[in-house]
Order: structure tokens, then C-alpha cells, then sequence
């Protein structure tokens, strides 16, 4: 699957299939700072996530 | 993983709550803590004129959002920092924001650009002041939306300051013990004198990753990418920390800061009243109170103009 990080911008890509869970855990990301979205819409930790998915993990942080 | 109220598929799950939402009802839980937050705080009412300080990020746009759509009488103002690009697009991000909402709301955006008044952006004037940009750019945004709110006439200014920004700033006061701080550290601050606006924060019991969700849900679009004068900041570091916390023992800043408040509550605000009515007066210059023979502000353009006419 490719993931997009933000901030700092990246994009990766990781085999699948993966549950989001994990792959927070495997980026090292705190699931509190950050959201997962498929194509355009949430998914929550349990769900599996599959090669042909396009992921953006998007930080939650501002410094404000 | 379903939703705790439909039992539809769930988008989110909260763990401070031990909950998790589908679209519909995590937008429900949303107003519905915005709405307690406005009550329990006796921030505003229905009938009250609303100036919200904008900044094209996902707190202030999702704050003006939900304002308009639980039926307050919420205006906007955007102060732009002249900070490079980054200005340039979170300009944009709020103009196309307001001209949406703008469509079916009777909502009015107000812009002030500092680059008009001070012949510089604010990383340029804080440099000709030898003060850091983010201290330069809070004195200039303190002082316009403060300013704004008073010339036109509204009851109250609305931030998007949240659980996350509220908790972070005070782990920061209290690991430096700046007590002179904690006072004002809450989600009200009255009008205490004149030429001072009263002050909310109707935000103040959702965290960021929550506002976040609701940003995504409802298609609000915000400026991802953080202001490049934040990179390494002391606030960032502590909501990092707070972050881990939370993640080994849900509830913790909303335990932090909550039970802050209450603490705060027991001593009411006569004390910030009786304070800033003992020690503040009128600016010679341009009217807003100060402790300080010139306000800070005035002080600020001074200066820049000082140091532009040197050149």
C-alpha cells in the first residue's frame, strides 16, 4: 500500500495486508497524534488495510 | 469496530471515553461537548455577536463551523502574518472556507494584513525588534483580534484553542512554576476593563486529534502543514509528552486540565478583575489597557518604524 505521512511530507510504501494498529507501530506513531484515512474517509485501529489501499497518516499536532 | 450508539460501522474511537462513533454520531458527540462547554462556561448565548480568530487551521475553521451550524451568530477575522508562502495559502484556505460558509450563512469575514500597516511581515519586523517571530506574532494577533472585536461591536472573541493547546500550556507553566500565569489559564476571560474584549474558548473539552476527525468528516479544508516559525517549539514537545501519556492512560489531560479548572473555579474571577483594574490603564497611543507606559503593540510598530527609517 502507499502510505502519505504529513509533517514532515513523505510517502512510503509498506506490503500489506496490515491492520492500522500496526502500522502506526511499525511508523512508531502515537494513534493520539495522529489520524488514518483511506482515500478520503477515517478508519479506526482494527481495521485491515490491503495493498491496493492508498493511505494518508495525517499529524494532529500544531504548535499554536 | 461499531458504533456505540447505532451500531453502525464506527470512523473513530476515543479511548479517554472508551467509545467509538460512526460519522453521524461522533458529529453529535462533538456539538454536544461544544455545547456543554458553552453553558457550563456561560461563555455566550443565541443572541450574542461572535468574532472568531481565524487562522486557516483545522481548530479555528472547525470552531467557526460549528458555531454557524448550532445556530450562533459567529463572524470571522484573519490576521495575515505575511509569513511567506505559508501566509499566502492559509489566507486562501480561510477565504474559500468563508466564501462556502458564507452560502448559506449570514457570516462576515474581517482581514488584517500586517505587512499593510508595519511595511513588513512579522518575521521582518520581529527581526528589526530583536524579539522571536512567535512572540512578535502573538502581541500583533492578541492585540488585532482584541482590537477588532471592540471596533465592531461583538459581545465576545471565540479561539480554537483545545484540550491538547490547554493542557500543554499548563504542563508548561507548572514545570516552570509561572503561577502568575495560571489565573488567566482558563476557558473565560472576562471583560475585566474597558477596551479589553471578554474571551472564550469553546473548544477547551475536545482534543486535537478529535477536532481533527471532525475537519475530515465534514470536509473542511484546512492548512495541514504546521507555521514554519512553530518548528521546535516548547509546546509541541509538551503535547508530545502529554501525547505518550495519554496513549498508556486514556484521560489524563482531560484529567489534568479539568480538574485545573475546578481548582480555578473555587477562586472565581474577582481576582483577575480587581488585578487588571489596579494595574492597567489606557495606552497614550492607541487606547487598549497596559501595564506599561506604552502598550506592547504600539511599542512594536515604534520601533519598526525606527528601525525602517534608520535604513
Amino acid at each position: 500500500m502507499i502510505v502519505h505521512l504529513t509533517n514532515p511530507d513523505s510517502t512510503i510504501t509498506i506490503q500489506g495486508p496490515k491492520q492500522v494498529r500496526q502500522l502506526l507501530q511499525d511508523l512508531n506513531l502515537i494513534p493520539e497524534a495522529n489520524l488514518v484515512i483511506r482515500g478520503d474517509e477515517l478508519v479506526t485501529e482494527d481495521t485491515f488495510l490491503d495493498d491496493l489501499d492508498t493511505i494518508e497518516i495525517r499529524s494532529v499536532i500544531s504548535g499554536g | 469496530m461499531r458504533c456505540r450508539v447505532c451500531r453502525e460501522s464506527a470512523v473513530i474511537n476515543l479511548p479517554r471515553h472508551n467509545i467509538a462513533f460512526c460519522k453521524a454520531c461522533f458529529c453529535n458527540f462533538v456539538h454536544t461537548q461544544v455545547t456543554r462547554g458553552i453553558k457550563a462556561q456561560q461563555m455566550f448565548t443565541k443572541d450574542d455577536r461572535i468574532l472568531v480568530a481565524v487562522s486557516g487551521g483545522k481548530d479555528s475553521l472547525t470552531l467557526w463551523e460549528i458555531l454557524l451550524s448550532l445556530g450562533y451568530r459567529a463572524d470571522a477575522v484573519y490576521v495575515d502574518l505575511g509569513i511567506g508562502d505559508y501566509s499566502i495559502r492559509s489566507r486562501q484556505k480561510v477565504q474559500n472556507f468563508a466564501d462556502k460558509v458564507t452560502q448559506t450563512h449570514d457570516a462576515t469575514l474581517h482581514i488584517h494584513t500586517v505587512r499593510e500597516e508595519a511595511g513588513v511581515g512579522v518575521k521582518e519586523l520581529a527581526n528589526l525588534v530583536h524579539r522571536p517571530t512567535c512572540s512578535a506574532c502573538g502581541t500583533i494577533k492578541r492585540y488585532q483580534f482584541n482590537h477588532v472585536a471592540l471596533e465592531q461591536n461583538y459581545d465576545v472573541m471565540a479561539t480554537g484553542h483545545n484540550l491538547d493547546d490547554e493542557a500543554a500550556r499548563l504542563l508548561g507553566n507548572v514545570l516552570h512554576w509561572q503561577t502568575e500565569y495560571l489565573e488567566k489559564q482558563t476557558p473565560v476571560l472576562p471583560a475585566s476593563i474597558d477596551g479589553f474584549a471578554k474571551k472564550v474558548k469553546p473548544l477547551y473539552r475536545l482534543t486535537e486529534r478529535e477536532i481533527a476527525a471532525y475537519a475530515v468528516i465534514n470536509r473542511i479544508d484546512y492548512i495541514i502543514e504546521e507555521c514554519p516559525m512553530a518548528k521546535g517549539s516548547k509546546m509541541l514537545m509538551y503535547k508530545d509528552a502529554l501525547n505518550r501519556l495519554e496513549t498508556e492512560s486514556p484521560g489524563t489531560k482531560q484529567s489534568f486540565y479539568w480538574k485545573f479548572l475546578e481548582q480555578q473555579a473555587k477562586k472565581g474571577t474577582t481576582t483577575i478583575v480587581d488585578r487588571d483594574r489596579a494595574q492597567l490603564h489606557p495606552c497614550p497611543t492607541c487606547g487598549q489597557p497596559t501595564s506599561a507606559e506604552v502598550c506592547s503593540y504600539c511599542k512594536l510598530l515604534a520601533k519598526a518604524k525606527m528601525a525602517t527609517s534608520d535604513c
